[in-house]
Order: structure tokens, then C-alpha cells, then sequence
């Protein structure tokens, strides 16, 4: 019962469909090894440019340049991920990074739970128009934004202070929020919340004590989302970050990108550095992504 | 429990009461709960799209300078600019980059991934390959432009060029994103098809979970080929999923920055200017703001009419199949 508006959004049929187990007597016909080697060259095409980097990340600069990119390196060398390191300041980077998707993905889910509840819960007037609303925060392009906003944060003496960028992306997150979450309340167990209130709990505790414990899997799936998508945000952060120390860490790799004299194994061994923590929170979260990429998509 | 839940309650339209029985408050109750999500939408978003509306009527130099009224002059002069136009055919190029061809290999991709390898290979083989397309799209763009850039540099020492001239054993210089249009251009949309590809696979792979398993088996009883059946089966089971990956990328593609932004800076000579970027540039060193603002407000408009034209068609089609 207590998972029921959680399993909607797994696709249905997916529990039973132990995929390869039901044809097993018959043999694989040439033309499926042509498919698969096909489709498995496309994956490796797909990889091949992060492959590059990972071979040439470990070769010391002369090594760099008296070598074609596609051959191994001769020794392995740490030169240019040290100077990346160091050079730039990427631990402060990635706390700013980490600093700044963590506190959008905890406040915009907070964000969307309460306007959810007002429009899923309570069915207010006019709530097709209010989702709308709020989800003009999802259409905007953002460089109809940025004008404004930086003159407005000048004026509060938040620019290049992270707050500017987890206030804007709190509102700009949660319009996705928003949208599933309603969508997902307006079909949860009446008897649930009919049962509260007749226990005497008020509307907030039933909010808290019981809306909330049951759509956690769902909760969770769209912090992953929202910590991803404002980590790989730039246009925004690009105006509103300036100082060096508030950079986060697309920002430094597109700053050093532009100087002139980087050397380019700082720059390989950069970019490789500066995609690992994606890939570790990849790894970790690749069933939650999996099960909310197709969470909006078909309601 | 169910003696609780036939407390008697007042009979509203059911669709439109409130899912929690009223005590006192009544419904107004619920609107405190809009109070924070109200007040940071109107500031962060609503605010600024007034102003900027406001400001396409002006002429405006920034700062302290004294704003001029200027009626319509802006968004004439838009029909006018050349750059501005240029930004707008490029969006088309766009999305084809962004929207028509992820969409097109994603169904091959995503039919082959499950029909043939996630049946005849195993499952497991098919979500690693899965995962594998989907890996582009959890990186921030702008480290994948600069690793395109890095993998794109001109003269000799470009991985791309030093690999072709290890090809043809000639010595191969091509300036990809500097030199011409036609080579900058294609060289930002292969980044934005890489970018791109693993969204529809994966969300086609998911709906195509809900295709009966019987219905591929009776067509392949009746000796349909694999075509006939992704024809026949697959595609009409799926197109809402479409109809979805199309919106969401072509509003993406709508407002395409930072793989310009990164790869070409809009050159060479501004001809890779998506709108995007013009407005951006506008903004930032251009002289009068009001036409700036002009920009990314005909942007806007452009992509709210875009999506209620493909949500009122959604709604036709769902309509129609009812």
C-alpha cells in the first residue's frame, strides 16, 4: 500500500518481463550478431571521445606532444591533473558545485511538495492555470532572465555569492516538481487522508506524516534529477558567478578552455577530472535516473 | 478501517473537492501553500519577463543612462537585422541536430536495443548498452564542448585532423570551428546529436516495455519481418513517447546556448549566432539593452507558441484514438 503512488511511475508491465528468458530454444540468427555488433559499435562511438581523454589525461606534456592521440601513453604521468588541481582551485569548484546542486535539490523538492499539495491535495480554482504558471519557470529561455536577475542580486549584494544561483534554480527546478507531483497527488488514496483527518491530524500533519513518507521514492528520483540538472547549468551561473573562489566546476573548465597559453594535457586531464564526479553519481544513481527519465514522460 | 471512511461528507463535485474532508479554513487554507512558491516565482521569473517586455520598447544603454522611449523600433529593426535572421535558420539546423535525428536513431537504436538484444542477447547486455548512449546526457554540456573543442582544434595537432592524416598519410589541417561556416556548423551539431542521442532511447525503451510480448509473437508467427513489425506494432504502441521527446528537445533546441557558446563563440564572423547567444551577447557588449531585451523576448514568445501548438495537437491525437 505504502508504495502504490510510487509504482506508478516504473513502467508498467516492466515487473514481469524477464527480457531473453523466453526465446532461448531457437538460435541467433546472423542477422541479430549484425544488429548487435551495429548497436555495439554506436556505443563505443558514443564513448570513444571520453576513452580519448582517459588515454591522453596521463601523458606528461612532452610525451603529449611527440605522440598521436590514439596511442598509449609512454609512462604514466600525473603532471597535468596536478596542475589542473592545483592551478585552478578545483576542490573550492567542486564544493561550490556540490554546495549549490544539493541545496536546489533539497529546496525545490521542498518547493514542489507544498505547491503539489495545494494542487493535487486541495484542488484549488483554476489549477490547470496555476501548473502553467508555474511551469513558464521551466519554458523561459533563461537569457530572458539573466538581465533582470543580475541587476536585482547586484542590488541584494548576492552576486558571485551562491545563494543567487540556488534561489534562481530553487524555482526554475521545482517547475518540474510541480507538474509530477500534482499530477501524482490528484490520484493518491482518498481513504488515507480521510482516515487522518477523522484521527484528528491537520492538514499540515498530514502532509507531513503522510504524504510525504509515501511519495519518498519518488522524492528521492527527482533530487537525483535536480542535483544533476543544476550541476551541468551554465548560462546562468556564467553571469551570476564571477569571482574566482564562486566558480563552480563547468565554470572553471570553460575559463581555462579560454586562456591562451593552458597547456593542452592541463586542459585533457581537466576535462577527465571535471567528469568523474558525473560519472561516480552516474554509477550510483543509474537506476533511480533510469526509473525517473520516463517518471514525466508519459502522464 | 473501511467503518472511518464512511464518515458522511458533504457532496461537492467529486472531481473538484479537496481530498482532505473540510474543517473550518475551507479551501482558501490551502492557498498559504502557495505562499513561498508565489513569491520566488513572481520575483525570479515573472518580474524579469515583465521588465524585459517593458524594455523592448526602449532604447536603453544600461546603467544610469535614461531610457528613451522607442515604440515598435526594436522588434522592426529585428526583421531587419541579419544576424538576427541568421540566429533563426540556424535554430532549424538545430533541430535536426537536437530533435529529428536523436529522435530517428533513438527509435532504431532503442527497437534494436530491446527487440533484438534485450530478447535475443539478455537483458543485462541490453540496459549496459543502454546506459552506455545515455551517458552524454548526464554531463555538463559545457565540459563536453570543451572536450569537442579540444578533440576539434585546427592545424596539425587536432586529435580529428592527426587522425585523418594518419588516414589518408597526407598532412590534414582543417580549422573546424574557425575556418568556415559549413564545417563550424556541422562540428556543434555532431555535438549536439552526441549530446542528445541517449534521451529517446532511453524513454522509448521504457514505453516499449508496455508492447504485449504476444502481439510480436503471433506477428512473427504470421511471418512478419522485423521491419513489418517495428512498422505495424512498435511505432503506433509508442507515440505518445514521441510526441513527448519532441516537445521537451525541440524547446531545448529553441534555446540553444552552450555548445555555441563553448565551440564557436557564434563565429566565424557570427554566422553560427543561434538566438540564444545573440541575446546573450546583446546583453553583455551590446549598446542599446532594449533591443537585447527585444531578442530574448521574441524568444520567449517563440517558444510559448511552439509548445501550444504541440500540446493541443497531443490533445487532437489522444482525442482521436479515444
Amino acid at each position: 500500500m505504502t508504495t502504490a503512488p510510487a509504482t506508478r511511475l516504473s513502467p508498467p508491465g516492466s515487473k514481469h518481463r524477464p527480457a531473453g528468458t523466453k526465446h532461448k530454444k531457437r538460435g541467433r540468427t546472423p542477422s541479430e550478431w549484425i544488429v548487435l555488433v551495429l548497436i555495439a559499435l554506436g556505443a563505443l562511438i558514443v564513448v570513444f571521445p571520453m576513452l580519448l581523454l582517459l588515454i591522453n589525461a596521463f601523458k606528461s606534456p612532452v610525451d603529449y606532444a611527440n605522440s598521436n592521440p590514439l596511442e598509449l601513453p609512454e609512462a604514466l604521468s600525473f603532471d597535468g591533473i596536478k596542475a589542473f588541481w592545483s592551478g585552478n582551485n578545483f576542490p573550492r569548484a567542486l564544493w561550490n558545485s556540490v554546495f549549490i546542486s544539493g541545496m536546489v535539490a533539497i529546496l525545490a523538492v521542498v518547493l514542489s511538495v507544498l505547491n503539489a499539495f495545494a494542487i493535487g491535495i486541495g484542488r484549488v480554482k483554476g489549477r490547470t492555470w496555476l501548473i502553467l504558471v508555474f511551469l513558464m519557470a521551466n519554458l523561459v529561455p533563461q537569457e530572458m532572465l539573466f538581465d533582470p536577475l543580475f541587476k536585482l542580486y547586484d542590488d541584494l549584494g548576492l552576486l558571485s555569492n551562491p545563494w543567487s544561483v540556488i534561489i534562481t534554480f530553487t524555482v526554475i527546478q521545482s517547475a518540474f516538481g510541480t507538474y509530477l507531483l500534482s499530477s501524482l497527488l490528484g490520484t493518491f488514496p482518498k481513504e488515507i487522508l480521510e482516515a487522518a483527518a477523522v484521527d484528528g491530524a491537520s492538514r499540515f500533519r498530514s502532509l507531513r506524516s503522510i504524504i510525504v513518507p509515501i511519495l519518498k521514492p519518488t522524492l528521492s528520483v527527482l533530487m537525483v534529477f535536480f542535483f544533476i540538472w543544476t550541476w551541468n547549468e551554465f548560462l546562468l551561473p556564467l553571469a551570476f558567478l564571477n569571482t574566482d573562489d564562486s566558480l563552480t566546476v563547468p565554470l572553471v573548465l570553460e575559463q581555462l578552455n579560454g586562456e591562451r597559453q593552458t597547456d593542452t594535457t592541463t586542459l585533457v586531464a581537466g576535462t577527465l577530472i571535471s567528469i568523474i564526479p558525473t560519472i561516480i553519481f552516474f554509477l550510483i544513481f543509474q537506476r533511480t535516473l533510469t526509473r525517473g527519465i520516463t517518471a514525466g514522460a508519459v502522464k | 478501517m473501511p467503518s472511518l471512511t464512511r464518515t458522511p461528507r458533504k457532496q461537492v463535485h467529486a472531481h473538484d473537492a479537496p481530498r482532505i474532508p473540510q474543517r473550518g479554513g475551507g479551501r482558501l487554507g490551502y492557498w498559504l501553500y502557495f505562499i513561498p512558491g508565489a513569491i520566488l516565482v513572481g520575483v525570479v521569473i515573472f518580474y524579469p519577463i515583465i521588465r524585459n517586455l517593458r524594455l523592448s520598447f526602449f532604447h536603453w544603454r544600461g546603467g544610469r543612462a535614461e531610457e528613451e522611449f522607442a515604440g515598435f523600433d526594436n522588434w522592426i529593426a529585428l526583421f531587419q537585422d541579419s544576424e538576427y535572421l541568421q540566429s533563426f535558420q540556424n535554430i532549424f539546423l538545430v533541430i535536426v541536430a537536437m530533435v529529428i535525428v536523436p529522435t530517428l536513431l533513438g527509435l532504431v537504436v532503442a527497437a534494436a536495443l530491446f527487440d533484438v538484444v534485450g530478447r535475443r542477447f539478455g537483458g543485462k547486455l541490453s540496459s549496459f548498452l543502454r546506459a552506455t548512449f545515455y551517458l552524454p546526457q548526464i554531463l555538463p554540456i559545457a565540459v563536453a564542448g570543451v572536450m569537442f573543442s579540444w578533440i576539434l582544434k585546427p592545424n596539425s595537432d587536432g586529435v580529428l585532423n592527426q587522425f585523418l592524416s594518419f588516414l589518408t598519410g597526407n598532412e590534414v589541417a582543417v580549422n573546424w570551428l574557425g575556418g568556415q561556416y559549413s564545417t563550424a556548423i556541422t562540428s556543434t551539431m555532431v555535438l549536439m546529436i552526441w549530446i542528445q542521442i541517449g534521451y529517446p532511447v532511453v524513454i522509448f525503451m521504457a514505453a516499449l516495455q508496455r508492447v504485449e510480448p504476444e502481439l510480436y509473437e503471433a506477428s512473427e508467427l504470421d511471418g512478419a519481418n522485423w521491419f513489418q513489425r517495428f512498422r505495424a506494432i512498435t511505432l503506433p504502441m509508442i507515440r505518445p513517447e514521441v510526441f513527448v521527446v519532441a516537445l521537451t528537445t525541440t524547446i531545448a533546441a529553441l534555446k540553444v546556448f552552450a555548445p555555441v557558446f563553448i565551440l564557436t563563440m557564434g563565429g566565424p564572423s557570427k554566422s553560427t549566432y543561434v538566438p540564444s547567444f545573440y541575446a546573450y551577447q546583446e546583453f553583455i557588449r551590446g549598446t542599446d539593452k532594449g533591443y537585447a531585451a527585444a531578442i530574448a523576448s521574441s524568444i520567449t514568445i517563440v517558444v510559448l507558441i511552439v509548445s501550444v501548438i504541440f500540446i493541443k495537437a497531443q490533445h487532437r491525437a489522444e482525442r482521436k484514438d479515444a
